[in-house]
């Protein structure tokens, strides 16, 4: 019913604008106003809306508060005598009574008889609170609304003032990311700075050891924790070589195919394609490097191992046959496949931006295809391609579910790309996910290194956009 | 270091079976049997007229031989007809100016010349345009040996983003004409001498081409075009993205080259067609509209629109 008070201000506003320009036009009879009826209508609209709609949200936000707190002005002995916890079980049960419903707990006499005395006036409460809303709300876009038709006059600057609102809730809008994103930075900076008084920088930088296990208890063995990130951070680098050596070379032959050699059918075809696989969800990939790729990889590998053991590469074959399911080179490739449109697309954005008259020239001069994609077209787009590879690292650094499902959770520091490895982003899942104690070392380890990777996809983006923009320019 | 495609014109007519012009490695089919025709009545036609008051057209100099000849050329771009039926005999060591008002169809021509609208997915071109003899259409023709014969200068300066040394040597480079680094040293030394550029990059060879001035680096494409020694150069607008002072030494630097080349050069500027050009020939809506002796066109054109476009009635 609540929800319902939310039309009010919509249908107010409707109202209003219909009867605004029709006191604006009746008003401006003969004279040539400053601005048009309908936009005195809209800043009528806008003068009764917006007061109703503050009344309304202070009435859903705020309410709850003010009728507890008259719940509670007068509420019996037994009640008062309970702790805060029970007390707020109490009062929601107070709540689901007087909404018709059964409550969740058996309160034992007398609080029983004190529940239904209670939701009694609870529902009587929240009748008036309704009314009481609707009623604040009329009243103040009655005030708004006055004032409002009281200025419809020829002279007003009424599309200046509605302008200045359309300009305000834009920047309101907008300035909810940027206020979401400062606050993202602000706990994030919080966070590890809690970790970081446990856990000292060069050593979680620096370290070669991650385990991250704390004692609960103090005869807890084992379990002494050390937090140097270096194998999480070689894990990442390497994944993220790997699907680099994946995607680069085939995202940008991809796009110069595209744009160049393509007839205008095949790319018709192939460009949609590209944008399918590039919305297919990262857990899609995660379970296809999981179940069929990896075991895949694993099988390959064993069988070249059973070939080679006895063998003059005996060690080598003993190796092989131990390779798991989860290896850097199954994340990091089905990472690599991942990247391909990413790649692709912004190398054709930037491709295509080449002025076609170096093409001419080129063509001009006596090249073929390839000698002008070779010699002039990349050497022109490298700043760009360069930026669109930049952008590409940093998803691969921050990708999470691929590697969560297929490159394993062994902390190694190793460049092997047959090596079970972790990734950052694997260390932190694992460290969040679950009932965790957000007081321990091993929980704030997870946002030590949210801030690292945070800091360096940061610095990747920003230079990486910076090289776009200078090319951009070049060609303008 | 000239191309094996076609036949130059002093072995030409000579009947020996052994001389059969190669294009592309193949044999092309049709040599013509009858060697050139001579230059057509109008192209030798001596002028006697004397120079135009307001313009200054220069005195008529023998022509080399027809190096160029069109028959019937059209070009449509889809469904649309950008030239029809136009035929031309464009003489060697002579500079053909092309004038006419924007959208005429004199760009869509020169294109045809070294098939650049082959790169327009859409362009169609009918006719038969011989260089030399030869079908520049045949199938046998690869077009990208054809451009290496004929260059190509375009409106606007178009340098590749490398140093002044790799602009010049693109051409060199990608046909293999030098074998040695000191040989393309030449080669680019003196490509950029001929276009005028050496004295003013000499000391910054490895600067990027894209920092010259708008002059410069139409000289610069200039050079690029002739450091691989070609026979033809089209020159599309080559001015009219320049300065007056630019346009003087590129005009000065054409007029250098017709020593050696045929020069084909379309532009907008009917006094730089009076300048620069022996020949000339208007094309209007599509058409060829009348061709001759550039002093001719400009004092005593036989086409009334010839004469309402040089003065200025239209266009």
């Amino acid at each position: 019913m609540s929800a319902l008070l939310f039309l009010l201000p919509i249908v107010l506003a409707v109202a209003a604008f219909v009867a605004g320009r029709a006191v604006a036009h009746r008003r401006f009879d003969g004279v040539r106003p400053h601005s048009r009826p309908s936009q005195h209508a809209a800043l009528a609209a806008i003068w009764v809306a917006v007061p109703a709609l503050v009344v309304v949200l202070a009435a859903a936000l705020f309410g709850g508060q003010v009728e507890r707190g008259l719940l509670e002005a007068d509420q019996p002995a037994a009640v008062v005598a309970l702790d805060d916890i029970r007390r707020d079980a109490f009062y929601a049960d107070v709540h689901r009574v007087a909404g018709g419903e059964t409550p969740l707990q058996t309160w034992e006499a007398p609080l029983s008889a004190d529940l239904q005395s209670q939701a009694v006036r609870a529902g009587q409460l929240d009748s008036i609170r309704l009314v009481g809303a609707l009623a604040a709300a009329l009243l103040a876009a009655a005030i708004g609304g006055l004032f409002a038709f009281s200025r419809i006059r020829p002279d007003l600057r009424a599309r200046n003032r509605v302008e200045g609102w359309v300009v305000g809730v834009l920047l309101a809008c907008a300035a909810v990311a940027v206020l979401t994103t400062v606050g993202i930075v602000a706990s994030l900076l919080i966070d590890a700075t809690r970790f970081f008084e446990r856990v000292p920088v060069q050593e979680f930088l620096l370290g070669t050891q991650w385990s991250p296990q704390t004692a609960i208890r103090a005869d807890q063995v084992g379990s002494t924790g050390a937090f140097g990130a270096l194998p999480l951070f070689a894990g990442t680098f390497l994944i993220m070589l790997i699907a680099m050596a994946v995607a680069a070379p085939v995202g940008l032959m991809s796009a110069i195919y595209l744009s160049e050699y393509a007839g205008p059918t095949t790319r018709a075809i192939v460009k949609p394609v590209l944008e399918i696989l590039a919305g297919v969800p990262t857990v899609v990939y995660g379970f296809f490097a999981a179940l069929t790729v990896g075991p895949a990889f694993r099988a390959f590998f064993n069988g070249i191992g059973a070939q080679l053991i006895g063998g003059p590469l005996d060690g080598l074959g003993q190796y092989l046959m131990l390779v798991q399911n989860q290896m850097a080179l199954v994340a990091g490739g089905v990472m690599g496949i991942m990247l391909i449109p990413f790649v692709s697309s912004l190398s054709d954005d930037i491709i295509n931006a080449v002025p076609q008259s170096l093409r001419d020239g080129s063509y001009a001069m006596g090249a073929t295809k390839s000698e002008t994609v070779g010699r002039v077209l990349m050497p022109a787009a490298l700043p760009g391609v360069a930026g669109a590879l930049l952008l590409a690292v940093s998803r691969a650094v921050g990708e999470t579910m691929i590697v969560t499902m297929a490159a394993g959770l062994a902390a190694r520091l190793t460049l092997n790309p047959l090596d079970t490895v972790t990734t950052v982003t694997v260390q932190i899942v694992t460290l969040l996910t679950g009932d965790q104690e957000f007081d321990s070392a091993k929980t704030l380890s997870a946002f030590g290194l949210g801030l690292t990777l945070f800091l360096a996809t940061l610095v990747l983006n920003i230079v990486a956009q910076r090289i776009v923009q200078t090319y951009r320019q070049q060609y303008d | 270091m000239k191309f094996n495609i076609f036949r130059s014109h002093d072995d030409r007519g000579s009947g020996d079976p052994t001389q059969t012009p190669r294009m592309g490695g193949h044999v092309l089919p049709a040599a013509r049997s009858d060697g050139p025709d001579g230059p057509t009545a109008d192209a030798v036609e001596p002028t006697d007229a004397t120079a135009g008051p307001a313009l200054q057209p220069r005195p008529a100099e023998p022509l080399g031989p027809i190096k160029i000849r069109a028959r019937d050329v059209s070009v449509h771009y889809g469904d649309k007809q950008a030239l029809h039926d136009v035929s031309v005999d464009i003489p060697d060591k002579t500079v053909t100016a092309f004038i006419g008002p924007s959208g005429c169809g004199k760009s869509t021509f020169l294109r045809c010349l070294n098939r650049m609208n082959d790169t327009i997915p859409s362009a169609r071109v009918t006719g038969r345009i011989e260089m030399d003899g030869q079908d520049v259409n045949s199938k046998s023709v690869d077009p990208v040996l054809l451009r290496a014969q004929v260059g190509m200068v375009f409106q606007k300066p178009n340098p590749f983003p490398k140093s002044i040394y790799e602009n010049v040597a693109y051409g060199p480079r990608i046909h293999g004409l030098t074998t040695s680094k000191a040989d393309l040293d030449g080669v680019v030394e003196k490509s950029l001498r001929r276009a005028g550029l050496w004295d003013e990059v000499a000391d910054r060879l490895h600067s990027p081409g894209t920092g010259l001035s708008g002059g410069q680096q139409q000289r610069l494409v200039i050079a690029r075009a002739i450091a691989v020694e070609p026979e033809v150069i089209l020159m599309d607008e080559p001015c009219s993205a320049l300065d007056p002072i630019a346009t003087a030494k590129i005009e000065e630097l054409i007029d250098e080259l017709r020593e050696q080349y045929c020069i084909v050069i379309v532009t907008h500027s009917m006094a730089q067609a009076a300048r620069v050009s022996q020949r000339t020939a208007f094309f209007h809506m599509g058409r060829l509209v009348e061709t001759g002796n550039t002093e001719e066109i400009f004092t005593n054109p036989r086409e009334r629109r010839t004469l309402d476009y040089i003065t200025g009635r239209f266009g």
